[in-house]
């Protein structure tokens, strides 16, 4: 098993006809062929979307309902510019995309807000925005993981960061252990799905042996998956898990880069977030070289 | 983006909330035009930057029995002195660091009669992903402490977007800052005016530490601190010109212009990295092995030649840099294009300092050759503790 998406998963691209759009197209069908089966822009409906470098052809349609009716959708990636993302998710809540994965970095805060009050009334799952997306080894990838890197196996990856979810990855992959899916849950202060809904489904899932968790400074996300795992640890549910806190040494005050990665009034440090994650019996690596290799510890012990 | 306190009292009292009259001021000779618009029996000469602990901080200039940042003045004399004593000089606060801001604009607010200084706040609240007040009767006062010490003091209360500030939240509100009579019925009005201005104009923190009940029984606006979504910009071309870039810092103006992620720092390596998870990784492992990071440096996913080349000018243009540590985890984008940009750069601005490049992703075979062939003075590092350990040794020496 893995989580969220497999070989059966069937993806509609919002903004699949930009640069951006095609490009990761093309890189998701070359991905053990990823079934990408549509994509939409409200203009273009009714065209038909060609692959730059190789011979695939999709149906182009002017709606997410039309889409997800024509081809059976679960699945929607967004790749439209900032200003119109917020819409786009909005769209895929209201065609009842199950699965919407949002890889737009920038969008405005309160377009969030809103859409996250949208989201609570639905029955939808949203990643990011502002997220590298999700994978699953040998079977699907939406978003913009590199694909080459993964290797099928037993190690559940989520992160709020796109670079150190390869990262992970890539350690996993050398160690040995592969991955069973990677989800990165975006670097914005409000996002579609936290830490905690993917540890319930990494628990859930018989295949994920152990499970890699990587947070950043700003809000108390990972306080809360800690306090999370405490309470599940207390049923008899835990997997030996490791991690990583990235900001340690960042400046009080600035936003590092992410949306969200910002210690505001002495909350949200680095340093909190590492000792409620120890305290809830996660390896946290002090190195973003050993993620890998601590995991490997924890799970020979 | 951050704007001056007047700024956002102007912003505030266009839309109706109650604010005391005020002039700004850049230059010593507008003060006469200024005391014609107030009554110069009471006035509160207020420095402007971005930063907050004015009123306790200390002018470098002067010594240390001089006054503040904020100062009250009784009469044109006091305030004419005042204001020659702050304009120009450098005040130093506890959130300004021990270089302190120079007071560039002074803004001259009518002095009120205060009967009880109270707290209020709007904030994106991460938890409900909704936005949020935050309401104390402690104001005036650091609410970190408050909320330290006496956290049943302070209410915070999400709002639904779908429905905006309801009468009984605006009640709540009144209640919780113990607001009666003119106050409580000036409170029903303004507490849905800020809310609306938050969400009209993007902002991503609303902070009136205090808003006062006057002796007259209203309320006023006493200070008022406004950030807005850098993301949202686009849509607020007339917030946009409020930006003062004398209150930022130069390498990271260049920085903006290129559309990267840059942060100064004090330590000795320089840093460039794609993905800002990544990159605040990079300055932690740096500083485990022992040395210290001068910046914070995202070039982004789709970096080109170009905007290395940017990236690599600005880190060489520190002074403190030490050495330099090129981190890329080049998932979607190639090893190949970075190799090229860092070369590029290196042949353009020179390298005076050790430079350690590690590369992994698509293309690296290639990318590593290119930089293992250039000539130049390159140390190549197979993984992240390598690249980590090879630029601190080497700037150790």
């Amino acid at each position: 098993m893995s989580i969220l998406v497999n070989k059966d998963t069937r993806v509609l691209v919002q903004g699949l006809t930009g640069r951006t759009g095609t490009f990761h197209t093309e890189q998701a069908l070359a991905y053990f062929g990823t079934r990408m089966v549509g994509g939409v822009h409200p203009k273009k409906g009714g065209q038909t979307w060609g692959s730059v470098e190789g011979a695939a052809q999709l149906p182009v349609f002017a709606t997410v309902a039309e889409g997800r009716e024509r081809t059976g959708a679960d699945a929607s990636v967004i790749y439209v510019p900032p200003a119109g993302a917020a819409a786009a998710i909005i769209e895929a809540i209201d065609a009842g995309i199950e699965l919407i994965v949002c890889i737009t970095e920038g969008v405005p805060v309160l377009d969030m807000v809103r859409v996250k009050a949208r989201l609570d009334k639905s029955t939808s799952r949203l990643l990011g925005p502002n997220c590298p997306g999700v994978l699953t080894p040998e079977e699907c990838k939406i978003g913009i993981m590199p694909g080459n890197i993964f290797k099928k196996g037993s190690v559940g990856i989520v992160s709020r960061s796109g670079t150190l979810t390869y990262e992970a990855v890539y350690q996993t992959t050398v160690a040995g252990l592969g991955q069973t899916t990677a989800v990165g849950i975006g670097g914005d202060p409000v996002k579609g799905t936290e830490f905690i809904d993917l540890l319930e489904l990494f628990l859930a899932d018989d295949e994920t042996s152990s499970i890699i968790m990587i947070g950043e400074i700003g809000g108390s996300a990972e306080e809360d998956a800690a306090r999370f795992l405490i309470d599940e640890a207390k049923q008899g549910r835990k997997k030996p898990m490791a991690g990583f806190i990235a900001g340690l040494t960042a400046p009080k005050g600035r936003t590092m880069g992410h949306a969200g990665a910002v210690i505001s009034g002495g909350k949200g440090g680095a340093e909190d977030k590492i000792a409620a994650l120890e305290e809830a019996g996660v390896a946290v690596s002090r190195s973003p070289a050993r993620m890998g290799e601590t995991l490997l510890k924890v799970l020979k012990n | 983006m951050n704007i001056h306190e007047h700024q956002a009292k102007e912003l505030l009292g266009a839309l109706g909330a109650p604010i005391a009259n005020g002039v700004a001021i850049f230059d010593a000779g507008e003060v006469p035009a200024a005391l014609a618009k107030l009554d110069p029996a009471l006035v509160v000469v207020k420095s402007q930057i971005h930063a907050g602990g004015r009123g306790k901080g200390r002018f470098k200039e002067l010594g240390p029995d001089a006054e503040g940042g904020v100062r009250l003045a009784r009469g044109a004399e006091e305030i004419k002195a005042h204001v020659a004593d702050m304009l120009g000089n450098t005040l130093v606060t506890k959130q300004t660091g021990p270089a302190g801001k120079t007071v560039n604009r002074l803004y001259l607010e009518q002095g009120a009669d205060i009967a009880r200084e109270l707290y209020l706040s709007l904030l994106v609240d991460r938890t409900t992903g909704r936005v949020a007040f935050v309401a104390s009767t402690e104001g005036g006062m650091d609410i970190e402490s408050v909320a330290a010490e006496t956290p049943h003091k302070i209410l915070t209360l999400p709002i639904d977007p779908e429905t905006g500030v309801t009468e009984k939240e605006a009640d709540r509100l009144c209640d919780a800052l113990k607001l009666e009579a003119t106050a409580r019925a000036d409170g029903l009005k303004l507490f849905p005016l800020l809310y609306d201005a938050f969400f009209d104009t993007d902002m991503s923190l609303l902070e009136i530490n205090p808003l006062v009940v006057l002796a007259d029984g209203h309320l006023c606006v006493l200070d008022a601190k406004v950030s807005f979504d850098n993301n949202a910009l686009f849509r607020h071309p007339e917030i946009e010109k409020l930006r003062d870039i004398s209150e930022e810092d130069e390498k990271e103006i260049e920085a903006s212009a290129h559309d990267l992620a840059y942060i100064a720092l004090d330590g000795e390596i320089g840093c460039m990295v794609n993905g800002a998870g990544l990159a605040m990784a990079t300055m932690d492992i740096i500083k485990l092995y022992g040395s210290a990071p001068a910046n914070f440096l995202d070039v982004g996913g789709g970096a080109s030649v170009e905007r290395v080349t940017a990236a690599f000018k600005i880190i060489t243009a520190d002074p403190n840099v030490k050495g330099i540590l090129v981190n890329i985890f080049g998932g979607i984008m190639r090893c190949d294009v970075i190799a090229e940009g860092v070369l590029s750069a290196v042949r353009e601005v020179g390298l005076k300092v050790p430079l350690v490049v590690r590369l992994e992703g698509t293309k690296v075979a290639e990318g590593k050759k290119m930089i293992n062939e250039s000539g130049l003075n390159v140390i190549s590092a197979d993984d992240l503790d390598d690249a980590a350990q090879k630029i601190v040794a080497a700037v150790k020496g």
